[in-house]
Parts: C-alpha cells; structure tokens; sequence
C-alpha cells in the first residue's frame, strides 16, 4: 500500500513538470549551429531573438539550443523543440535543412524558418537569407582605394554558393575602383576555428596582401590584422572592440526585424510559406560604421552603400568576365538570383583555383 | 605531505559492483550543487536531466538512435584493448565505412532494389575493417605505435570524405551544396518500429554485435587467447599463440564494427554523405568502452547512459535555460567519478605525511 501511494506522488510529481508556464501566447525557438559566445554568426542570430524578445516581452516565450551539430542530432534537436510547445522554429544553418523539413512534416501546426537553404517541402517551411554580397561589394571599393599593393586577402569557410557570391562581389567592387585590382583566398574549410583562422590570415599577410577581409566567424583574423599593422574588415557583427585601429567596417548581419516580422505575422495569423532574400534595402544587412579611413574613401563607401540600398546599383551587373576569360554578363546585364544561388565559378582578379 | 596509490591486493566484490551506482550518486550531488550556484533548482534540472528524456515513446527511438553507433564501435574496441591493442582511430574506421558503403546510392542510383541495402552494409563493414587493417600492418610489420598511427589516420579519413562531397560524389541537383544525393528508398535502413518513432536496425545491429562478442569473449578459445596475450604476451607466446595475427583479428573486428556503425548512421539516420557525419561518435566509444569495463554486455548500458546524457542535456537546455557549456560540464563530472570510483577499487590512497618520510630515510641508511 505504501508503495503504491509512494508511486502514484511521483507519477503525480512527473506529470505536474509537464506543464510549465503557459501563459505566453507564443513560443519562439531558435537552434544554432555555434555557440552562442562566437561573437560571429550565431552571436548575431541571437541578438536577433534578444530583439523578438524585448519587442514582445511576455507575448513572446523562447527557447534555443546552441552548438547543434549537423547531421543525426538536428533531426532530434528541432523535433525536441517542436515537441516541447515550439510554435515557431528558426534553424539558422545550411546543414539544417534536411532535418527541418522531415520535422515540418510531422508537425503541421509548427511553422518552420530556415535559414539559407532551399527546400520548402512543406506548407509550414519558409526559407530566409541575405545579401551578405551587397556589403560585400563596398568592402572592395574601400580596399582598392586603401591598398597600395593592389592585392587583398580573403579567409573563406566553405566553396559553396554564398561564399564564392562574396568573392565575386568583393572583387568586383574593388575593380570599380582599380581595374587590375587582386584577391589570394586561402580555404580554413570551417566557419568557427580561431587558430586556423589565424594562420590563414598570417599567410596571406606573408604573401604581400595588405589588407585582410573573412568570411569565417571568428575574430582571430582581426586580430593578426592588429599585430601586423594592417587594416581588416569585420565578420558578421561589428567586431571594433577586436581591432580599434584596424576595423575599417564590418557586414552586420541583423536578423531581429525578420524575426520579429515574422513572429508578428504569426501573431496576426498572416504567416505565409515564403523565400525571402534581404539585403541593404530590407535593414538585414548592415554597415558597421566606417572607421580608419580619410573622409574621401569613407564619403564613396557611404555612396555605394546607399546606391545599392535604393537599388539603383546591383553588384552583379555587366560587364562581367569570368575568371577563365569567357564573358559573363553584357554591359548593363544584371545577374538573375538563379544563376548566383548556384554560382561556381570566379569572376576575373580572383588569384585561386576555385575547389571544385 | 603527499599522496599515492597502492594496489589493493584483493578487489572488495561488494564495491566492485556498487561502484557505478556511488558514482552516479556522487555526480548527481555534484551536478545538484552546480546547478544551485547557477541559480536553477537542482530537482528540475536533474529531472530533465535524467527523467524527462525517457518519458515518452520517440524520445526512447532517440535514446536508441544516439546509443547504437556509441555500443557499436565500443563493443569492437574492447576486443581491442583487451588484446592490449590501443586502436584510437574508430573515428576514421567509421568514416571509411560510410563512404565504402555509400558507393552504390551515390555512384550507382539506377541500381534500385533489395539486394543494395545488404551490400551496402557488408562494403561498409569491409571498408572499416580495411581501414583499420593499416596501422595493423604497420604495428605487426614495423612494430609501429598504432595509437599513433590509428589517430592520425582520422584525418586523411576526414579529409578524403570531405574532398568527396565537396568534389566527385557531390550532388548534381545539389545547388553545388557540399552533400552527395539523397539515398533512394532501397539503400535507407528501416525503421524497427516505424509508427512510434525513427529508430533504426542499427541498434538491433549493435545489441546482436554485444551478445557475439560477450559470448566470444568469455566462452570460446578466442577470447581466452585475446585475453592471454593481452596480459601477458610471453605466456601467450608460450601456448602457441601470435602477437602479429591477433593484432590484425582485433582491429579488423573493431573496424568492420565501426564501419559498420558509419553506414548505418548515413544510411539510417542521415540519407546522404556530408561533410561531417559523426559528432565524434568513435572517440567518445572509447569512453564507453572503458564506463562498461571492457566488457560487451556492460557496455549495452553504458552506452545508454551516455546516450541519455546528450539527450538530457537537450532537454535541459530547452527547459531551463542552462548553457549547452553547463551539460558538458556535467557528463564530465559523470565519467569523472566513474572512473574515480573505479580507481579506489583497484587501488587505496595513503597519504604520506614529511614524519613518515624521514623515518623512511632513516630505515634506507
């Protein structure tokens, strides 16, 4: 008998933490593929959900599981979520895609964002992005009007689409400037990894470049930039603190108005399956404040921003050669998003062998 | 005043069996003490922790899902150390098995039936145990340190499956994503139990790989011959046993095991190469291996714990807030004392005092 009322209390005592705070009219979750301490890209994805959070307050319950790895453990990790009350999930990595689609189909009432993919297998699934590129471009008119080697130094992660997008811009923007204009990329072949970073900053450095620029997460390169005297260009969030005197600007990725859009329409009940790809002009990507430089470069890199904010100007615009010497686009062509979502080629000045 | 270990002379039965259970007592005091200072309550947390995740039907598939690649390559590595060889590099074995194993989805899609799925975990089995069979060679050929030459050879396995999906095997249709194509529906591993949850053969294939080689281990003349030369390669020698065959038998098992365990992953859990396919699953078998004593059937449960401490820990984080740092934190304590208590089996600790000493002095002059 005793046993039995001792079993019953802690069956009463299970079921009773099942229930937790349902006052909230709507749960937000977020997984990330880093820790939220990367002062880089999953940093900025959560500053995005500080924002939801102040802009909603108690309307808004969240959640997020950081450090996520791709593969077996997503599927897990976002149907936990979904499972635990979730009523919209954003999953902020390629590598996600996948999983988030297999779960969106178990779960129809849990609306689903993922971040830079493009499967929406389902109703419930929407796609974001941003047009990193659009920075990108104004990264390059500044460092052909800085550099007085002509050649700039490029960290890159991975060889995929969005990368060699970035490549492709910075060159560009910077042959807007000087025609003969070049850019050494070394591959670190990881988003996040402080010391590899490092070492492909010092070598570029080593090979003569004279002003650094990264498509990684972390602000080791900044920091090299630093000890070497050079200037550099910051990653994902302003990351000034880590180079005073070396930032010259910084792409800021600011996911919090998408977030907070979105989570508004699913208040409203206007939440739609949608591919959304904002740039400069939609406030997902922004300028860090132009530093270290004299007014006159700063007074044409506030130009071109704002040109291309207004979209006047697209980076992608011809005449444009590629890298093998074969015409890409006609004079006043401009490229379809198709063709860059899939790009795999250099455009010319690029100074590598693109991994294929 | 300092501190050493002496060899018990005789183990307490007693102890050796409730060592598991004072170890996990002395972690959950541990973690309840550190989730106090970081301001949670110690009972919600250790209850997400431990209870939360077994409480519903597909959270048990997941247990199983995390558990079997864990069992697999660990219950290959205790034949392993057993024997007194140190293979560090299931990670590679396990990686090479999956690419093995993945050449008839990727490279021959049109081949679609029944036959693929068989093959495909014989390749699997094949490509681990071929892998595994190289620091063998050099260990049996040039007395090489396998611990060494096992490891590194994680990263040419990394590396090569890395350079695959970037390059040759990378899907067509992929938008140049670095992945291969999807595996059509012959080349998945089944569910076991389709309707409650995604659990795959592949724990089924781990809990038969436990019995086979605790029955191996403990009742046939090659077990005894594994254990012999393990602890004692000169008496081994003497009945008529080889140092350089048994070598190559237990890293061929334990590679054939781990490859095994990567072509379930992928095909199971996965449906497609990538660039990273485990989470570290070969070197955190090691600790499996050693949390269940080298022995298969402990290592059963000792893979579920582990399991259960990832699972835990997503749980936690969801529920409470803590930082995914916090859960590290945590399974570290979990196998700190483990391994401690089982140290104080084996050994006591004397402190010796600077009195003692010199009288130690004293009794050499």
């Amino acid at each position: 008998m005793k046993k039995t009322i001792l079993l019953t209390a802690a069956a009463a005592a299970v079921l009773s933490f099942g229930t937790i705070a349902a006052e909230a009219k709507v749960k937000g979750c977020w997984v990330y593929v880093g820790p939220i301490g990367d002062f880089g890209y999953s940093y900025q994805h959560h500053q995005g959900l500080l924002q939801a959070k102040e802009k909603f307050g108690d309307e808004l319950e969240t959640a997020y599981l950081e450090s996520v790895p791709e593969g077996a453990d997503a599927e897990r990790a976002i149907e936990r979520l979904a499972r635990s009350g979730c009523n919209i999930i954003f999953t902020t990595s390629f590598g996600f895609m996948d999983p988030t689609n297999k779960v969106a189909g178990k779960f129809p009432d849990v609306k689903f964002e993922h971040a830079t993919g493009y499967k929406r297998e389902h109703p419930n699934v929407a796609t974001y992005n941003s047009k990193f590129h659009e920075g990108r471009y104004v990264q390059g008119v500044i460092a052909a009007k800085l550099s007085k080697a002509g050649v700039a130094g490029y960290i890159a992660s991975f060889p995929i689409p969005e990368v060699v997008m970035g490549i492709n811009a910075f060159v560009l923007g910077a042959q807007s400037v000087n025609p003969d204009f070049k850019v050494k990329v070394v591959w670190a072949n990881t988003w996040f990894d402080a010391g590899k970073e490092a070492d492909a900053a010092k070598a570029l450095i080593d090979q003569g470049v004279d002003i650094i620029t990264q498509h990684t997460d972390s602000t080791a390169p900044m920091q090299v930039a630093t000890e070497r005297g050079i200037k550099a260009f910051g990653q994902a969030s302003d990351m000034i603190k880590f180079g005073p005197e070396t930032q010259l600007t910084s792409i800021v990725d600011d996911w919090g108005p998408y977030y907070i859009e979105r989570i508004q329409a699913l208040i409203d009940g206007t939440w739609k399956q949608q591919d959304v790809w904002g740039g400069m002009k939609e406030g997902h990507v922004v300028m860090a404040p132009y530093t270290n430089m004299p007014d006159d470069v700063k007074k044409l890199a506030e130009e071109t921003e704002a040109k291309i904010k207004s979209g006047e100007f697209n980076p992608f615009t011809g005449p444009i050669t590629k890298q093998d010497g074969t015409e890409w686009l006609k004079a006043g062509e401009v490229s379809d998003d198709g063709t860059l979502l899939g790009m795999n080629f250099y455009v010319k000045g690029v100074d590598d062998k693109l991994p294929q | 005043m300092r501190i050493e270990l002496v060899k018990r002379p005789e183990q307490s039965r007693l102890f050796s069996a409730l060592s598991p259970f004072i170890a996990l007592g002395l972690t959950l005091i541990a973690g309840a003490i550190m989730f106090s200072l970081l301001g949670k309550n110690p009972v919600d947390a250790l209850y997400f922790y431990f209870v939360d995740p077994l409480r519903e039907v597909w959270s048990l598939h997941e247990l199983a899902i995390k558990a079997a690649p864990l069992i697999l390559i660990a219950v290959g590595l205790s034949v392993c150390y057993l024997s007194n060889n140190w293979n560090i590099g299931a990670e590679g074995q396990f990686t090479i098995g999956a690419i093995a194993g993945s050449i008839l989805p990727v490279l021959f899609p049109q081949f679609q039936n029944w036959a693929v799925l068989p093959l495909m975990l014989i390749m699997g089995m094949v490509g681990g145990a071929a892998y595994a069979s190289i620091p063998a060679f050099l260990k049996a050929r040039f007395n090489t340190n396998e611990i060494l030459t096992s490891l590194m050879l994680v990263y040419v396995a990394q590396l090569f499956l890395d350079w695959l999906v970037r390059g040759p095997w990378r899907n067509p249709e992929g938008m140049n994503f670095p992945e291969t194509r999807n595996f059509h529906e012959y080349a998945v591993l089944p569910e076991i139990w389709a309707a409650s949850g995604r659990a795959n053969w592949g724990f089924v294939f781990a809990l038969v790989a436990a019995v086979v080689l605790w029955f191996m281990l403990s009742r046939t003349l090659k077990g005894f011959e594994v254990k012999v030369l393990g602890q004692s390669p000169r008496a081994g020698k003497f009945a008529g046993f080889s140092a350089s065959k048994m070598v190559f038998f237990v890293f061929i098992v334990s590679g054939a095991l781990a490859g095994l365990a990567g072509i379930s992953e992928v095909s199971g859990a996965i449906g497609q190469l990538r660039p990273t396919i485990s989470p570290g699953y070969g070197f955190a078998a090691i600790i499996v291996a050693f949390l269940g004593r080298l022995n298969p059937l402990g290592i059963v449960a000792a893979g579920l714990v582990l399991a259960l401490s990832y699972l835990g820990g997503e749980a936690a984080q969801i529920s409470i807030g803590v930082s995914d740092k916090v859960v590290r934190a945590f399974q570290g304590m979990l196998l700190f004392f483990v391994l401690a208590c089982d140290t104080l089996i084996h050994y006591r600790i004397r402190f010796i005092g600077a009195p003692a000493k010199t009288w130690e002095a004293a009794q050499n002059v």
